[in-house]
């Protein structure tokens, strides 16, 4: 005869395991539904088991929580705009990394009424609370940037890494303060160190960019999921250090990926305020404005109906203009008449990992005409015009050959190498990195001026007319 | 001392956890990056059973409003997370589609 506090632990086995299945499934958009919800299963059988083993004490607490957070969840999923997404998956990070702060926070206070933590307890408990709130303040930054309630550009002040060093010593003053008394000392000092890991959160992430806001949310993803495992060792409970530990490594890996697209080791996302260093803008605008060629859409649109080849180059102007349906409807006339489309995709296109994707996927474009960059560079030798839809800084063939570049180095989509260059563009602004781009002074490329959207609408009239 | 010995075992589980994903999400391809990052958000919404643990030893000593607070928060905000990381990483992979299975 099994007691209950076994079966639930066994219960707990098979939620982990429908977890890391389930993860394990989303190798392929073909099983990543399945994955989906062999995880939500998982998640079922482990608040099932938790609600058991509490007997439900304190059952109209969780039971408002839990009714108010679903409420909001599913509310929020269901109504939230694909363009939206990097905010929305933001506000989420933010909320994991909070809970496990407040966690800690009523853990803390318990204790100064009950007497004294364990060691353990005490270690763990300071940490999910310095990363859990470091990771709500930050993911909060995030979300007004990407909102645009804030300005997206970096925020810098003189003397910025100093104050940073300051209040990251007093934190780790202050917990050292927590764990050396196990948790017996005034409730301010608890709370000084709470205050100053919430003001870490905001201004490590004041000083980051729009454009190196993949990074920052792939970074702030695995922070929670880091708090989340350490929150797992403060209430002894294996699944909470298995789920963080897996989001942990995905949020790192993501980190890595995006980093390494940009070329700049995460160090320099973090502290080195791109585009708003001085040196680096000295270094690129040669003053001079450049010799383009603007072009008309019903150029363009003859250039495309008789090519063979087409790729489009979709970037955050494309998602800004939330032009992506009528990208698709432009791509259906030209498959109409024969001719092949491709999209290739930058991995840090976009505000987020795989923003572009699930922009064209909601527009209904099939997920195998979707090619990452290495597969889609051998592709543009043999294209005959790539459409740059509001992409810039991904495109610069100044990365592959120009070493006093800022973003030398960095992996591009060769799309100089198609037969003709159409980039579509709102004004002859730089990009995000505010460097000049000399693939429009190319001969075989051409500006269409304009909205995103509008300009691809106009493209589907003229190659409908013809 | 005893606290350290029952150490051992969360750390095993934990460095086996980091390595398993490691495995597991370094095979995600990258058009999948943004429903991997909202099911992760879900995932990391199991953060919920550490608040209804909490609630739940909250219950067992004297408390004030204000901890009955903070714990709701905490509850709710690993609902949000679970609820609303499965529910937008549902509607995303619904939208992901072959060529063919297009009626």
């Amino acid at each position: 005869m099994i007691s209950t506090n076994v079966a639930i632990d066994l219960a707990d086995i098979v939620a982990f395991a429908l977890f890391i299945y389930g993860l394990h499934e989303l190798n392929s958009p073909a099983t990543a539904r399945r994955g989906n919800r062999f995880a939500m299963a998982g998640m079922a059988i482990a608040i099932a088991g938790i609600l058991i083993r509490t007997g439900a004490a304190g059952w109209p607490a969780v039971a408002a929580g839990v009714g108010l957070g679903a409420l909001v969840g599913i509310y929020a999923a269901l109504k939230v705009k694909m363009t939206a997404m990097p905010q929305m998956v933001a506000l989420y990070n933010g909320a994991g990394g909070g809970a496990a702060a407040l966690i800690s926070t009523v853990q803390f206070l318990i204790a100064a009424r009950t007497g004294g933590l364990d060691n353990v307890v005490a270690v763990s408990l300071v940490l999910s609370a310095i990363i859990g709130a470091v990771s709500f303040a930050g993911s909060i930054i995030a979300f007004l940037k990407l909102q645009e309630l804030m300005t997206g550009r970096p925020v810098t002040y003189a003397g910025q890494q100093v104050v940073n060093g300051i209040v990251l010593l007093a934190i780790l003053l202050l917990g050292a303060w927590v764990i050396a008394t196990l948790g017996a000392l005034p409730a301010w000092g608890y709370l000084a160190m709470l205050g100053c890991a919430l003001l870490l959160g905001v201004l490590f992430v004041l000083p980051i960019g729009g454009a190196d806001m993949p990074v920052v949310i792939s970074l702030l993803n695995s922070f929670t999921g880091v708090a989340v495992a350490i929150t797992g060792f403060e209430i002894d409970s294996t699944l909470l250090i298995i789920c963080g530990a897996l989001v942990g490594a995905s949020g790192t890996i993501l980190t890595v990926a995006m980093s390494r697209a940009m070329n700049r080791p995460l160090t320099n996302v973090l502290f080195g305020a791109f585009g708003s260093a001085g040196g680096t803008e000295v270094a690129t605008a040669s003053g001079a404005p450049q010799q383009i060629r603007s072009t008309s859409a019903d150029d363009v649109g003859v250039m495309l109906a008789y090519a063979s080849k087409v790729i489009f180059v979709p970037g955050y102007g494309m998602a800004v203009a939330q032009a992506q349906h009528s990208v698709k409807a432009l791509a259906d006339q030209l498959e109409k008449r024969g001719v092949k489309v491709l999209y290739a995709i930058h991995p840090v296109a976009g505000r987020m990992p795989g923003h572009m994707n699930v922009l064209l996927a909601e527009a209904n474009v099939p997920y195998n005409q979707l090619l990452d960059m290495e597969d889609a560079n051998p592709e543009f030798p043999t294209a005959d015009v790539a459409l740059v839809i509001g992409a810039n800084d991904v495109t610069n063939p100044a990365a592959r050959n120009v070493a006093s570049s800022p973003i030398y180095g960095m992996p591009i989509l060769d799309v100089d190498k198609a037969g003709n260059v159409v980039v579509l563009k709102r004004s002859m602004r730089s990009g995000f990195a505010g460097i000049e781009n000399p693939l429009y002074e190319m001969p075989n490329c051409s500006m269409l001026f304009g909205d995103a959207k509008a300009s691809v609408d106009a493209l589907t009239a003229a190659v409908k007319a013809l | 001392m005893t606290e350290l010995a029952h150490l051992v075992p969360l750390l095993t589980v934990l460095v086996l956890a980091v390595f398993v994903g490691f495995e597991v999400i370094s095979k995600v391809p990258t058009t999948l990056h943004t429903p991997l990052m909202s099911a992760t958000n879900a995932i990391h919404g199991i953060v919920l059973i550490g608040a209804i643990v909490i609630v739940a030893r909250l219950f067992g000593v004297d408390h004030g409003p204000a901890l009955v607070g903070l714990s709701v928060a905490a509850v709710t905000l690993g609902a949000i997370n679970v609820f609303g990381g499965f529910a937008v990483t549902e509607r995303m992979l619904q939208m992901f589609r072959r060529k063919d299975d297009r009626k």
